[in-house]
């Protein structure tokens, strides 16, 4: 499903957030990606979403080298992905309907079914009655849930998350966690970067220290 | 196909949207767009009205001819039925000396003296209008019927049609003119609103590229953003002109009565309105094109 072959990026002032990294995750895996603050577990995921391009080395994703896709081809790599944003990126002038029903219009989803996807994937997380709230209107686990909501309303087969149990009491972190254990049950390939890796037991390790695979 | 409508749907929605989050702004721009398209569009009113005047009985270049005041009426009607043959000549109208008389007398001013007089003083004369009433069809004319037997003399009133000729195209060049200037300023207009949009919108359309939108996607709300500024500066322009010609028309239709012509001043036509709407809507879209080229991605 993912293969990163000897990738490195660096950023412009000359940063080296990964070095000479190579690993392979397969299909309906749990990976995750743990390390220290500035390891570079959120450089890893936006490579595989193509966010950013590795400096050397292919990631592969679904057999496809995402660090040579042109610029016009990146959203139909996008859309096969759901992603978590460390900083959410909810929009605030929108309702929790019409954000978790953006990606489907993106995708240009016929309307009927998609509002259908919506409550779905509305109820799946747990926000089922707030359809019509504003993010502002949420707890914080809320819009957390409202991220992920958003990231599997097109039910990708590739699910990542940056840090979602990051700010959260612990008890709303495994109410959080045990969503992606749910998508992770039914064949989603689930990768999270996180501190808190013991909320995900039995998933695959990738632990990173300064931009380097630790074994 | 049915997606593809359903987006456009959304696109616009939205920009309808974003247009009425602040409708204060939006008002304004509309008022500014539409104040400066009013400018040639009002020009381009007046000049239709001047050409439908130019387009009615005086306007008509004529020539009259005058004979000579002892001429015989025989004479007069020899020249009468000359004309009527001569090639080129649309329209003869006799004026006979006594009914030149009579109207004359009618003015109180004019009667004592025109009674003190021994003698009808007016001549016979005739009103020629030409097929091609262009000033040098109309000169060539003028110079043949002077050579006629009792002719006295040919007046022709090239003069005041060549003036009008002048003016107008005048005031074709202007509307021109005023209209790519002010068609330039709605593009710049539309260009720095859209900006401010872009800026107003970055985190939606950081996010929709995070979530897979095409570049069509992102640009389509704001470029209907851009066709609903120009379409409604267009129609601010509309309403602006058709108040002025209303409220013009009364004394317009004063001033050229004077001048013994009738006009009822009226608003643009279907096909400049149409034009007009059709100019604004696509300025507007191309300042928003513009725009966006520069400061998305
Ligand atoms: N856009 C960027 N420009 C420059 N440096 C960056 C950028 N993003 C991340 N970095 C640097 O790259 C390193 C890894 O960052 P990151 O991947 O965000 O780590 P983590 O998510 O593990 O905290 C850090 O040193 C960070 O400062
Ligand atoms: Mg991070």
């Amino acid at each position: 499903m993912i293969r990163f072959d000897r990738v490195s990026k660096r950023y412009p002032p000359g940063v080296d957030a990964l070095s000479d990294l190579s690993f392979e995750v397969a299909g309906g895996q749990m990976v995750v990606v743990s390390g220290h603050s500035g390891a570079g577990k959120s450089t890893l995921l936006k490579l595989i979403a193509a966010v950013e391009k590795s400096t050397t080395g292919a990631v592969l994703v679904g057999g496809q080298n995402v660090s040579g896709l042109p610029r016009s081809a990146l959203p139909y790599l996008r859309r096969r992905i759901g992603m978590v944003f460390q900083d959410q990126k909810l929009l605030f002038d929108r309702s929790v309907f019409e954000n978790v029903m953006l990606p489907l219009s993106i995708a240009g989803f016929p309307a009927r079914d998609a509002a259908q996807r919506v409550r779905a994937a509305l109820e799946k997380v747990g926000l089922g009655n707030r359809e019509k709230a504003l993010p502002v209107m949420l707890s914080g686990g809320e819009q957390q849930r409202l991220a992920i909501a958003r990231a599997v309303v097109n039910r990708p087969s590739l699910l990542l998350a940056d840090e979602p149990t990051a700010h959260l009491d612990s008890e709303t972190a495994s109410d959080v966690a045990r969503i992606f254990h749910e998508f992770h049950h039914v064949g989603v390939t689930v990768l999270i970067a996180t501190y808190a890796s013991d909320l995900f037991p039995g998933a695959k390790r990738l632990q990173l220290d300064h931009g380097r695979l630790l074994p | 196909m049915k997606v593809w409508l359903a987006q456009h749907r959304e696109a616009l929605l939205l920009a309808l949207r974003r247009l009425g989050a602040a409708p204060v702004n939006s008002l304004l721009s509309l008022l500014a767009i539409g104040i400066a398209l009013a400018l040639p569009a009002g020009g381009q009113m007046l000049l239709a009205n001047a050409l439908q005047l130019a387009g009615t009985t005086s306007a008509v270049p004529q020539i009259s001819i005058f004979m000579a005041a002892n001429a015989e009426r025989r004479a007069a009607t020899e020249i009468q039925s000359r004309l009527g043959k001569y090639g080129g000549v649309k329209q003869v109208r006799l004026l006979p000396r006594e009914e030149t008389l009579a109207r004359m007398k009618a003015n109180p001013g004019l009667r004592d003296v025109i009674e003190a007089l021994p003698a009808n003083p007016f001549p016979d004369a005739f009103v020629v209008t030409a097929t091609d009433d262009s000033p040098e069809a109309m000169e060539k004319l003028a110079v043949e019927f002077r050579q006629w037997p009792r002719v006295e003399h040919v007046q022709l009133d090239s003069a005041w049609v060549r003036r009008l000729d002048a003016l107008l195209k005048l005031g074709r060049t202007a509307v021109m003119v005023l209209g790519g200037l002010l068609g330039a300023g709605l593009i710049a207009i539309s260009f720095s609103i859209i900006r401010m949009q872009v800026l107003t919108h970055r985190a939606e359309v950081e996010v929709s590229q995070l979530l897979g939108a095409t570049d069509a996607f992102i640009q389509r709300p704001f470029l209907y953003y851009g066709v609903l500024l120009g379409l409604g500066g267009g129609v601010v322009a509309w309403l602006l002109t058709g108040a002025a010609a209303l409220w013009l028309r009364a004394p317009l239709s004063e001033l050229v009565r004077l001048y013994d012509l009738s006009l009822v001043l009226q608003s643009l036509g279907a096909r400049d309105s149409a034009l007009l709407l059709g100019f604004a809507a696509g300025l507007g879209w191309l300042g928003a094109m513009i725009s966006l080229r520069q400061h998305l991605r």
